[in-house]
This record gives structure tokens, C-alpha cells and sequence, in this order.
């Protein structure tokens, strides 16, 4: 593989759009489930589509992320440290994808018309079931809160890699170039 | 890497700030979830005094507990068509899952001590699009803010010494909540119906309709029965399932039906206050009949596992600005999930 020292520009384009993508449909969702105010719907209506676009989006992502080379980490992390980031990216991968499956079956299984705005209808992915929505529901939420600290804990690897470690890791995704190397 | 090296200073701010930011989006994130301001009206604390005011049965619905599940369909004549674009107006057949319920928590309520009913549709459009809605057997809802039908769940509350609701507080509750007095006039005169079959269900809440052309119709609808009126008897106050029975009994007779009746908003009629009744002189649109074959008991029937959640709607039919709507929504879906959690694991 090709030596290189940023992810390829594609890939970082929907790092960052995913990441805003993400938040942004983390705080929908707890806020939806609990608010009675007139945001409940128009916080619904934007949940469904943006789930779709996040599933979508992750799908692109992992066919960029096999075919396009990518930079190695750096040698002066340890393999323990090495481990725990390859781990946790895999979580996150795995996350992002089962997420919006979990919230597509679930409300298939309670029979909800699964609508992306005006006349667009998803078809269900399961059959109508109480006990598979009794299984679903609750794990959406719980995916979603392990996800929720998944990412701040990213957030703040990649704040020390681009702060204090300094070691070219942050920059693979920013896409900056070294300061000794700019003209 | 020709990185310079960083003093301590420098360490400690940094390291500093990479703690920060997570946790400033984490009390956000707490803040959306409504953690940090538990004064705040969530559909959790409507949840909570549903079940204070109709008592925790598992399983069950939070409010209309008791009821029935209703299979049948809807043969619309395409009138409404002028309104809304919604592929259920348009001339043809739409079938149709729905509940008849009392109102209340509590599921062995004897039907006879509860005067308001309930009837809630599932229509199924071909596209695979729905329109639920739930409606009421009243001419209007006894508040018009979220706020007011929390409190009158307060208010409502049996007191601890006398089993009954306390006057004082009911009282204090109209002071804050004066729009509630037609509904009271209302239930003061109301002579319940001795069916289901012969009830009148109302939206109470206004929907826009939106037509071809993209503009919105306020609107509000009601089922209207063929069947006839007949006042509750003796009989019925004795037998603490005569809706049911009653309900039975005529679908071994035949089907029975119902006219869906829109009516359209005048510019003076409020779409956001469910709590006032529109005047009689509304121009009224009949939309085609409901007509209803058959009845299964809830636990069986497919109406278990639906939440009839009022803002489930169709290209054509969308929410008004009415507050309670969201309130519903949010509420019903709570109601919704714990149930099903409850009846799964009851088995």
C-alpha cells in the first residue's frame, strides 16, 4: 500500500460530515423522547431521514476506508495504545452502522409507517412483532448512549493527539500540512 | 517530528481544555435530554401522573386502558379530495385496524363509571402510508395547553384521607385553567350512550389539510354513527362490561358504520385551542363511511400492538399549531414503550 500521511480527501469529507451528522442526531434523539413542546414532531420528522442519510453515509465510508490507503499510526504509541485505537474505531464503525438498522427494524416491528417526508415510505424490515420491538427499542437507546460516549472519548484522543502528543495522528484527518513543510 | 517541547504551563492549559470540550458537549447533551432541568414538562412526568391518577397496570395502556380492538375499512366518496390531497380520500377502500376504549388508566374500570369513550383508526394507505387518529366522544378537550391537562391530572388526584378528589384544589384549578368550564358545563348535562356503535367521536385537536395545490385547510373531523342514540339503563350501570357486550351482540346482527364528517375552520376559529368547541354553522364536508365488522379482545387483536399516535399522518394531512398534539405524540410513544416492554416480559 501506498505510503501516506492524511486519509484520502474523500474519507475526510465524510469523517467531518458524519461527525456533525451524528451529534447532530444524538441530541435529536434524547431531546425528541422527552420533550412535549412543538419540537417533538419537527425533531422526529428530521430523525428518520438523517438516520438514513448517517446509513448510507457509513456504508460509503467503509468501501473508502478498505479501498483507499490510509496512514499508519505512529511508532511511538505503544501496541497497547495501538490495540485500544484500532478497537475503538471498530466499535464505532459497528456502531454508526447497527444504529440506524436498530431504529429501521424497530419501527418496522411496531408497524409504524417508517416515512421520510412528503410521500417517501421506507418498506419494513421486519414483521410486526411486540416482543421484537420490546427487545429493539431499549437497545436503540442503549447503542446510542454507548455511541454518545464513544465519540466524546474520540473527541478527546483526538484533542491529545492534536495537542499534547503533537504526533501527526490529528492531522491525518484535518488534512493540514506540517508547519515545517509549508512554503 | 521537530516539534517544540511544551512547558509545564503549557501541559496543564492543554490538557485542560482536552477535558473541556467533552464535558461542555456532554452537559449539553443532558441538558437535551431534559437531566438538568427536572422542573421542565417532559412526557415522562405525563406518563408518571397518568399512572398516579388510573393506578400501574402492566401491560395496559397509561390512558384508555380498557377497550377493545375493531377491524373494518373506510369507502370514501372523494369529496374531501378538494382538501387534502391524501390518497385515502380519493374514491375507493382503505382498511382499517382500530380500538374502542373508555377513558382512564385503569383497564378493569366498570364501563358504566366512565361517561368519555374513545375510538382510534389506523388507516392503511396502499403506498404504505398511515393516518391514526385518536378521538373522543366529547365536543371539546377540557384544556387547551399541556401545561392545564398536567395540572388538572393533579388536581384530580384522589386525596389520601377521603379517596376523593379534594373541591379546593379543583377549585384553584379552575382559577388557573378558567377554559375548562364549558367542558364542565358539558359533563354536568352529558348522558352517556348505552354503545359504542351509536357514539360520536371528535378530533377535538385541528389538522391542516393540505390540497393538490399545496394550501392548508384547517380542519377538524368526526365520526358520526348511523346508529341511533339510546341513553345508558339501568342494566348497563349493573354490568361492568355492557359496552363490550353491547358491542358484540350488534356485529352478530350486521355491520356497523359511521360517517366521517369534516369541518372546515372559519378564519376567526382558533386551530391551537382544542378547548373551544367550533360553532355548528362550520362548513362540513362528508368525507365516506367507516363501516366496522368485527371486534376481538385487545389482548388479542391486532390493536394491542398499534400506538394510535395522533401525528402519524399522510402526504396531505399535516399537524396545526396545536400544543397538545406534540404532547401526544411524545407522551403516547412513552406510554407505548412501556407497555411493550412490560407485556414481553410477561411472557
Amino acid at each position: 500500500m501506498k505510503h501516506t500521511e492524511t486519509f484520502h480527501p474523500a474519507l475526510r469529507a465524510i469523517h467531518w460530515l458524519m461527525a456533525a451528522a451524528i451529534m447532530t442526531m444524538l441530541f435529536i434523539g434524547v431531546a425528541m423522547v422527552a420533550t412535549v413542546s412543538s419540537l417533538h414532531s419537527l425533531l422526529v420528522a428530521i430523525h428518520k431521514p438523517l438516520g438514513l442519510m448517517i446509513l448510507l453515509l457509513v456504508v460509503v465510508r467503509l468501501w473508502l476506508r478498505f479501498t483507499t490507503a490510509k496512514p499508519a499510526l505512529p511508532e511511538t504509541l505503544s501496541n497497547g495504545q495501538k490495540a485500544l485505537a484500532h478497537l475503538s474505531h471498530w466499535a464505532l464503525y459497528a456502531m454508526m452502522l447497527a444504529q440506524p438498522l436498530i431504529g429501521w427494524a424497530m419501527l418496522s416491528a411496531a408497524g409504524y409507517p417508517i416515512s421520510l417526508g412528503g410521500s417517501l415510505v421506507l418498506p419494513p424490515i421486519t414483521p410486526i412483532s411486540n416482543d421484537l420491538y420490546a427487545w429493539l427499542r431499549p437497545l436503540h437507546t442503549w447503542v446510542a448512549l454507548a455511541l454518545f460516549i464513544t465519540v466524546m472519548l474520540h473527541l478527546a484522543a483526538a484533542l491529545f493527539h492534536a495537542l499534547i502528543l503533537r504526533d501527526g495522528v490529528f492531522r491525518s484527518m484535518t488534512g493540514r500540512r506540517k508547519r515545517s513543510e509549508a512554503p | 517530528m521537530n516539534k517544540p517541547s511544551l512547558s509545564t504551563g503549557q501541559t496543564l492549559i492543554r490538557l485542560a481544555a482536552i477535558a473541556v470540550v467533552p464535558l461542555i458537549v456532554i452537559a449539553l447533551f443532558l441538558w437535551a435530554g431534559g437531566w438538568l432541568t427536572p422542573d421542565k414538562l417532559t412526557s415522562d412526568k405525563l406518563i408518571t401522573v397518568l399512572q398516579k391518577s388510573g393506578g400501574e397496570h402492566p401491560g395496559y395502556r397509561r390512558n384508555h386502558a380498557k377497550g377493545v380492538c375493531i377491524n373494518g375499512s373506510f369507502a370514501a366518496n372523494g369529496k374531501a379530495s378538494v382538501l387534502s390531497r391524501a390518497g385515502l380520500f380519493a374514491p375507493g377502500e382503505t382498511p382499517v385496524i382500530g380500538r374502542f376504549a373508555i377513558a382512564g388508566g385503569n383497564p378493569n374500570a366498570p364501563d358504566y363509571a366512565v361517561p368519555v369513550r374513545s375510538m382510534a383508526l389506523a388507516f392503511y394507505q396502499k403506498d404504505g402510508q398511515q393516518w391514526r387518529t385518536g378521538m373522543n366522544a366529547m365536543p371539546m378537550f377540557p384544556v387547551k395547553s399541556v401545561e392545564g391537562f398536567y395540572d388538572l391530572q393533579i388536581a384530580t388526584l384522589p386525596d389520601a384521607k377521603t379517596g376523593k378528589p379534594d373541591p379546593a384544589k379543583i377549585q384553584a384549578f379552575v382559577q388557573k385553567h378558567p377554559e375548562i368550564k364549558p367542558f364542565f358545563g358539558w359533563a354536568q348535562q352529558y348522558v352517556p350512550s348505552s354503545s359504542w356503535a351509536s357514539d360520536r367521536f371528535n378530533s377535538l385537536n385541528a389538522f391542516n389539510f393540505v390540497d393538490q395545490a399545496g394550501t392548508r385547510h384547517v380542519v377538524r373531523w368526526s365520526m358520526v354513527p348511523h346508529s341511533e342514540y339510546q341513553p345508558i339503563n339501568a342494566a348497563d350501570k349493573n354490568d361492568s362490561n355492557f359496552l363490550q357486550s353491547d358491542l358484540q351482540q350488534r356485529l352478530a346482527k350486521g355491520a356497523l358504520q359511521w360517517d366521517l364528517i369534516i369541518t372546515v375552520a372559519d378564519a376567526q376559529d382558533s386551530s391551537s385551542d382544542a378547548s373551544i368547541a367550533w360553532p355548528a354553522d362550520r362548513q362540513t364536508i362528508n368525507a365516506g363511511t367507516l363501516t366496522i365488522n368485527q371486534t376481538t379482545p385487545q389482548q388479542q387483536g391486532a390493536c394491542n400492538d398499534i400506538n394510535y399516535d395522533p401525528l402519524i399522518l399522510p402526504e396531505g394531512i399535516t399537524a396545526s399549531d396545536d400544543p397538545i398534539l406534540n404532547a401526544r405524540s411524545s407522551a403516547y410513544a412513552k406510554s407505548y414503550n412501556a407497555r411493550t416492554r412490560e407485556q414481553a416480559g410477561a411472557h
